[in-house]
């Protein structure tokens, strides 16, 4: 199998899936015209991320990606999170296939555009 | 590992049937004489390869002296096209195929308009059929070749090659056939046809890979791609591959046998029963290709909201192998262009499933697939942010 066990296994039972109700910070990225659309939800608590979920319509490393990434960004500061690179999600997903590499961007794009988008509504640059 | 396996990629491949095994054996371990050579052992592989070459040309309704032997479909394609690209450039340099075909043969023409040939791309119509307008329109006097598949992979539509072969040759063009899905599966007369060319491949048909063949009518030549010692008629030299040809043989036998016994009606059958159970059980589910003018072993469709990588993933987590045109599935990034051809767009096309059955499916197979495919497709909606009202 090309994809990690890792990759699989988020891939098969992914953490954080679903839609969220009221969210503080919305991320839309990806089109479908290339077969990936990730949307990230955050809710936000003293600068921290208190609760995050996805919605991504794509492959399985894209899913993967999505779980992952979310995982990882809980509980931190929106500083923090910013800084959590597609490589990180990657390394923590044991490797993607070359031409997957693409999804783990999503996923850092993912996040960095849901952090805006809060940012933006409570009116902090 | 799942409890039920069911195998419905056959349009990938098929397994190789028993009493194909059992005929090629020997020829991998006794029997291993050069059919080229001049004693016993030569004259039994011979023997064995003229028999299975009579077997193939049997199928189609062909002679056996025109039945060229070859690596598989894909060479037999780029035989047809360059053979007949190289043989008759003096006569024209424009060839007419379709935006459907396999990259066999795509590419080979993408090739020869490097090397100074013309192509004509026709299009395709919603359930993926040639129309016939369009052929008249394309052929000009320079035109040498129309090269179009007989039934397509993807999609299942069988193509309108009666009128397709009479339109080309109206006009005095030469036509190749790519009948790689359909021989075996369908009756194919070549004959009856009256087509010049036709590719076909023993590994879609319960024989082994890496052995197909080009049916060239007597009389219609074509350049050889591969030069040697001359065999096949001089038109692909090169040690023949026996236990292959062998195998080739008894899967036509099969074949035969298989389509005397109403394989088209029991097939059609349990495809029907996969198309209805699928676009009944669930919402947004589209067939793709033609309803009534397709393969009988070939379902597919495309789902909304969902990719289709991601389908194939959990199916096989199921048990259940098929296939898919996703861009996540090629390596490509790009969806299928057969399916885009078809005006499919391209969310769409990129959740896409094709469940192909075999000689060996059953109802319960079939059943299992309408028990599993639902809460993976709604399962992997829920994932998805298509679809849904906006939050």
């Amino acid at each position: 199998m090309m994809y990690s066990e890792k990759v699989m296994e988020l891939f098969m039972n992914p953490k954080n899936a679903g839609r969220m109700e009221n969210p503080d910070g919305v991320g839309e990225v990806g089109n479908p015209q290339c077969g990936d659309i990730m949307k990230i939800y955050i809710k936000v608590k003293d600068n921290r991320i208190e609760d995050i979920a996805f919605e991504t319509f794509g492959c399985a490393s894209a899913i993967a990606s999505s779980s992952m990434v979310t995982e990882m960004v809980k509980g931190k500061t929106l500083d923090e999170a910013l800084g959590v690179s597609n490589k990180d999600v990657v390394e923590e997903l044991g490797g993607l296939p070359p031409q997957k590499i693409h999804c783990s961007l999503l996923a850092e794009e993912g996040i960095r555009a849901a952090i805006e988008d809060y940012r933006q509504k409570a009116g902090i640059n | 590992m799942p409890e039920r396996r069911v195998y419905l990629d056959h349009s990938a491949t098929t397994p190789i049937a028993a009493e194909v095994y059992d005929a090629m054996k020997p020829f991998l371990l006794e029997n291993y004489g050069n059919p080229n050579s001049l004693h016993s052992w030569g004259m039994g592989a011979r023997e064995a390869v003229d028999e299975s070459r009579a077997s193939v040309a049997r199928l189609l309704n062909a002679d056996p002296g025109e039945i060229v032997i070859t690596g598989g479909g894909s060479e037999a394609d780029n035989l047809a096209i360059k053979g007949t690209a190289f043989a008759l450039k003096e006569k024209g340099r424009h060839i007419i195929t379709s935006a459907i075909e396999h990259h066999a043969v795509l590419h080979t023409c993408e090739w020869l308009e490097s090397q100074g040939f013309e192509i004509t791309v026709l299009p395709v119509d919603p359930t993926g059929m040639i129309r016939i307008s369009d052929l008249e329109k394309a052929i000009r006097n320079d035109t040498i070749l129309v090269t179009v598949m007989y039934a397509n992979n993807e999609v299942g539509t069988i193509q309108p090659v009666e009128d397709i072969v009479r339109t080309a040759k109206e006009q005095g063009v030469r036509v190749h056939l790519d009948g790689v899905q359909a021989v075996g599966h369908i009756p194919v007369d070549v004959k009856a046809l009256d087509v010049d060319l036709l590719t076909l491949s023993a590994h879609k048909m319960y024989g082994p890979k890496g052995i197909g063949a080009l049916y060239v009518k007597k009389g219609v030549k074509v350049a050889p791609l591969v030069h040697g010692g001359g065999q096949e008629f001089g038109l692909r030299s090169g040690t023949e591959n026996t236990a292959g040809i062998v195998g080739f043989g008894a899967a036509a036998e099969l074949a035969m046998r298989r389509l005397e016994k109403g394989s088209v009606e029991s097939e059609s059958r349990l495809r029907d029963l996969l198309i209805s159970g699928i676009t009944d059980k669930i919402s947004n589910a589209h067939l793709t290709g033609h309803p009534v003018a397709r393969l009988p072993f070939h379902a597919s469709f495309c789902f909304d909201y969902i990719e289709g990588e991601s389908m194939l993933l959990r199916l096989n987590a199921a048990g259940i192998g098929g296939s898919s045109g996703s861009a996540c599935t090629s390596g490509s990034l790009e969806a299928s262009h057969v399916l885009l051809a078809m005006g499919i767009p391209h969310e769409l096309a990129h959740g896409s499933l094709r469940l192909t059955l075999g000689k060996d499916t059953t109802e319960e197979d079939i059943l299992y697939v309408l028990e599993t495919l639902p809460g993976i497709v709604s399962g992997l909606r829920a994932l998805s942010p298509l679809g849904k009202e906006s939050s």
